[in-house]
Parts: structure tokens; C-alpha cells; sequence
């Protein structure tokens, strides 16, 4: 299983390449375009805003998702990738430290191949970061598809979307970076094992989500180090 | 007279520290939940693992085809599924599962502004319909490549107090287990409409023999769980839902294979917690299997008499 190769010649732990640029758009507050390959995003924050939506509770921050797609009109898939946008940013913004205020997240598909609400969800949350909304942790999100034989492929395309019978698109904590030479704590190790959010299309056996889990984790620890050193060299220019 | 205010003392007291409970529970909803998670049990005297008494009533519209109304605890949902004919047959339609949230099943309904979490309810539905193999699409051809069925499948939400997805599955799934095809003909002019009766049986040509029931494959069946902390409350209401924002939503077929697992944003959860849902799903199958089962029964015994 091992050495199968995909139609697009990369084995199965293979992602494609990625690409973070930092604030392309000069007048949002922050934004990012996150390239997997040919799925593309640009985010783009607006916030904290003062005053919340009806209903919301004013005692803490409200985040508020537009989700715009590449073509054709705005239907239901369009509200629920808002939805699951605004529930995962929720749980990774500190929603208390701007009670009362809204943020507003904008979301325009440029491209797209496959795996697009991980993409989504990755330049979110760096155009979060760019903009400097208070995060607890920055979220990580992978594609992965179960093939035939209980194999599991990461970062799936269109194409390989459409055949699969089944595939998940997870979301992880990113990794914490040790600092010194600390042994990692019980609750440290358990965190990085934790599930933000999980969406699952087709049917699998309970083994194979697992392993979707297993592979999508480590799979998670690159992404998360992409992440940390896009921000750190946005940092840097910015300070320059 | 002494007699006399003694008792509406006591009763003035009784009801001091009753209005002080309720004030409790609406001032600190946290807090008031938290202290019964304690003792393991819930504000409605559950225990954590124990979901809502169901009830499953198949039939309930009688000018559809396929109906069923489902109560799970105070939640209620209505499905009906209406069948049309569409000749020549029509591509797979988008948008033919609907579900509905009227001002009347929520005080945050509001008129005029359908709430958030429908349309995100009606592509679930849809997608766990179609991924699950419950609906043999080939069964709904009638005359091969000229006519077939098209089905609507449509959810009211009457009572909204949590675990609406849980709700709305089982209503659907019970009213495709409900549903009747009616019996058709073709007309002069080459129409396929249906035809109702016992004196249309001999008077017209029809297409099917008798009404007939859809065969369905591997059912699927869901469950939400509520995690808070350590904490796994299953079946949550719609009260335990506005405190703990954390939930899974798993659905499991007869195979006791995964259709389908949501989780939307919340905490993070460890593996644990999510294998625990998980099995818990598994149990809650195997009881919503014979309540569907009983419910057909008691339909067919109704019909017989």
C-alpha cells in the first residue's frame, strides 16, 4: 500500500504544495491567500467591529462568516461551510477579551481542487493571526480520503474526491513548540491528539476514521510549522 | 389565626426558594448545570447516558404519500414525502429534501428570518440519505427511461428543544418506511398520472400492479452527544445545548459502519471522548431499531382492522 502511487504521482502521506501569502489586500485589517495546489482562498478579516448580532450573547465576541464561491449562486453548501467556519474559528478565538464586538471573516474561493474547506480554514485562520485577533491556538485543517483497502490518502484533489467512497476533513490544535528540553506533559500530549472539527461524507468503518485521525495528526505537525514560520516571517517584514 | 398564616408562611418560604432555583438556573446556567453534573445526573433527572423517551407515529399526514411524526422528549418533527411523476425523468434534484424551521418550533425563530442551523440540517440530511445506500434509486423507475418518480422529502420542525438532526433522521427514515407508491396509468396522450380508487384499478390500464413499499437497504440512525469536560451528555435539549457549545453528531447504519461524523468547532476533544460517542451511537441504533420496527407494527395492525 505503501508504494502506490495517485494519479498526480504522490504517495499517500504526500501533501501539495502549499503557499501562504501574508495581506495581499491592503485595506482589510488582515488577510491571507492559502494555496494547496490548485485550491486556492484569499480570507480576509474586518474587525473587532463594534456591536454584535441580534441574538448573539453581547458578554463575548462574535465572529461572523461570508462565504463567497468561485461560481454560480450563493445555496445551502455555501451556508454550511459558513457555519462550520464560524463554529471552528469560534473555538479558537479568545472570544472574551473584546466582549460586545463583531469580527467579521470574508472568504472568496479562487480555485478549487479538492479539499476546499481545509484550505478555507487554514487561511482563516492565518488572515485571524495577520490581523491580530487574540487566538488561543492556531487551527490546522487536512483533507483525508479512505481508498479501497482501508489505505488513507492525505490532501485529496477533486478527482480523487469523486472516486473515493469516503473521505473527512479534519481540524487539529496546532502543535505546541517545546521550549528548552522539557519532557512533554500528559495533558500536552493529549491536547495535540485533540479534535477541533471533524466533517465526514460517505460511509467508513469505525477503524477507518481512526486512521484518518492518526494519519491527519501528523500530517498536522507540518502544517503547523508552515503556519508558525509564515507568521514569523510576516513578522518580521512587518517590523522592518 | 395563628393557625392560618402558619401554612402561607411555609408556602410563602416554599415559594421563595423555588423562584430562587429557577432564578438560579437562568442567572448561572453554567454553574446550575455543572452542580447536577456532579451528583451525574442532569436538570431533567436524566443520567448522562440516557437519551429522551422517543415516540415514532407513522401516518400522520394523510395526504401524502409517506408520513410519520417523531417526538424525542419535547423535540417534534414532521415528514411527509410526496411522490410525482416526472416524464421524461429529471436529473438527481438539489433541492429535494427540505427542512423547515417555522417561528412556532423556537422563541429564536424569528418570522421572516429562517434560522442558521436549517439549511446546514437539510444538506446533512440529504448527504446521510443518499451516502447511507437506505434508498434504492432504481426502485423508483417506473417506466424505464420515459417516466419515474420523483420524491420530496419535507421536515417540519414543530418543538425545537435540541438534538434536531437526531429528530429529523428518524422522521425521515420513518416516513420512507411509511411510504406507499400509488398505483398509475398512462392516459391517451401518452401522460403517466396516478390513479386513486378500487374502481380505477379495473377501469384503467396500470403501469404497477398493486401499491407496493419501498425495499430499504441498511437504515441509519444518529446520535448527538453534548461533551463538557469530561462529561458525555447524550441527548442534549436545546437548554443543555446554549451552555456546553461542544457537540458530536454521529450516525451509524445496521453494519454498525460510520455514515457520518459532525463535529462543529467546540473544545478540543481527546480520541477517547470521541470512540465513547462513538459506541454510545451503537447503542442508541439497536433501541431506535425496534421503536421504528414496534411502530410499524402497530400501523399495520391500525390498518388491518
Amino acid at each position: 500500500m505503501e508504494g502506490t502511487s495517485r494519479a498526480d504521482g504522490r504517495n499517500p502521506n504526500q501533501l501539495r504544495p502549499f503557499s501562504c501569502t501574508g495581506n495581499p489586500l491592503n485595506r482589510a485589517h488582515g488577510s491571507a491567500r492559502w494555496a494547496q495546489g490548485d485550491t486556492v482562498v484569499l480570507a480576509a478579516v474586518y474587525g473587532p467591529k463594534p456591536g454584535t448580532r441580534k441574538g448573539e450573547n453581547p458578554e463575548k465576541a462574535c465572529i461572523e462568516v461570508v462565504w463567497k464561491p468561485k461560481t454560480g449562486q450563493i445555496g445551502r453548501q455555501e451556508r454550511v461551510y459558513e457555519m462550520t467556519l464560524k463554529r471552528t474559528l469560534q473555538s479558537i478565538c479568545m472570544l472574551t477579551v473584546h466582549p460586545n464586538t463583531t469580527t467579521s471573516v470574508v472568504l472568496q474561493v479562487v480555485g478549487d481542487d479538492g479539499s476546499l474547506l481545509p484550505c478555507a480554514i487554514n487561511a482563516s485562520c492565518a488572515a485571524l493571526a495577520f490581523a491580530g485577533i487574540p487566538l488561543k491556538h492556531l487551527a490546522v485543517a487536512i483533507g483525508c480520503g479512505v481508498v479501497e483497502n482501508g489505505g488513507v490518502i492525505l490532501d485529496t484533489n477533486t478527482a480523487e474526491e469523486q472516486q473515493l467512497k469516503s473521505f473527512a476533513h479534519l481540524v487539529f490544535p496546532s502543535s505546541r513548540k517545546v521550549v528548552g528540553s522539557k519532557e512533554p506533559k500528559q495533558k500536552d500530549v493529549e491536547f495535540e491528539r485533540g479534535l477541533i472539527t471533524s466533517i465526514s461524507h460517505g460511509v467508513m468503518s469505525e477503524d477507518d476514521y481512526l486512521n484518518c485521525i492518526e494519519r491527519g495528526v501528523a500530517a498536522s505537525s507540518r502544517i503547523s510549522d508552515f503556519m508558525r514560520k509564515t507568521l514569523q516571517k510576516e513578522a518580521a517584514s512587518v517590523a522592518a | 389565626m395563628a393557625e392560618k398564616t402558619e401554612p402561607a408562611a411555609a408556602a410563602a418560604s416554599r415559594l421563595a426558594g423555588e423562584m430562587e432555583v429557577e432564578a438560579y438556573r437562568r442567572l448561572f446556567p453554567l454553574a446550575f448545570l455543572e452542580r447536577h453534573l456532579g451528583e451525574s445526573v442532569r436538570p431533567d433527572a436524566r443520567r448522562l447516558s440516557e437519551a429522551r423517551p422517543t415516540t415514532v407515529a407513522l401516518g400522520a399526514v394523510s395526504s401524502a404519500h409517506g408520513s410519520a411524526l417523531v417526538r424525542l422528549g419535547d423535540t417534534a418533527m414532521l415528514a411527509s414525502v410526496k411522490l410525482e411523476v416526472m416524464s421524461p425523468p429529471a436529473e438527481s434534484s438539489d433541492e429535494a429534501v427540505e427542512f423547515h424551521m417555522p417561528p412556532i418550533c423556537s422563541p429564536l425563530v424569528r418570522p421572516g428570518r429562517p434560522a442558521d442551523v436549517a439549511p446546514v440540517i437539510s444538506k446533512a440530511l440529504e448527504d446521510v440519505l443518499m451516502s447511507s445506500g437506505m434508498l434504492n434509486l432504481k426502485e423508483l423507475c417506473l417506466i424505464s427511461g420515459k417516466a419515474s418518480w420523483l420524491a420530496y422529502l419535507d421536515i417540519c420542525c414543530l418543538n425545537a428543544d435540541g438534538s434536531l438532526f437526531d429528530a429529523a433522521l428518524i422522521s425521515a427514515v420513518a416516513a420512507f418506511t411509511h411510504l406507499e407508491i400509488p398505483l398509475v396509468s398512462v392516459g391517451d396522450d401518452g401522460r403517466v398520472f396516478t390513479v386513486g380508487g378500487n374502481e380505477g384499478k379495473t377501469k384503467f390500464e396500470l403501469v404497477n400492479r398493486e401499491k407496493r413499499k419501498l425495499t430499504l437497504g441498511d437504515i441509519p440512525f444518529s446520535l448527538t452527544c453534548a461533551l463538557h469536560k469530561d462529561s458525555i451528555l447524550v441527548d442534549p435539549t436545546s437548554e443543555e445545548e446554549s451552555i456546553i457549545e461542544t457537540y458530536v453528531t454521529v450516525v451509524v447504519d445496521s453494519s454498525d459502519r460510520i455514515v457520518s461524523i459532525q463535529k462543529l468547532g467546540g473544545t478540543v476533544t481527546s480520541m477517547t471522548a470521541v470512540k465513547e460517542c462513538i459506541s454510545l451511537a451503537k447503542e442508541r441504533r439497536r433501541k431506535l431499531r425496534e421503536i421504528l420496527i414496534d411502530s410499524v407494527e402497530v400501523m399495520e395492525v391500525d390498518q388491518t382492522e
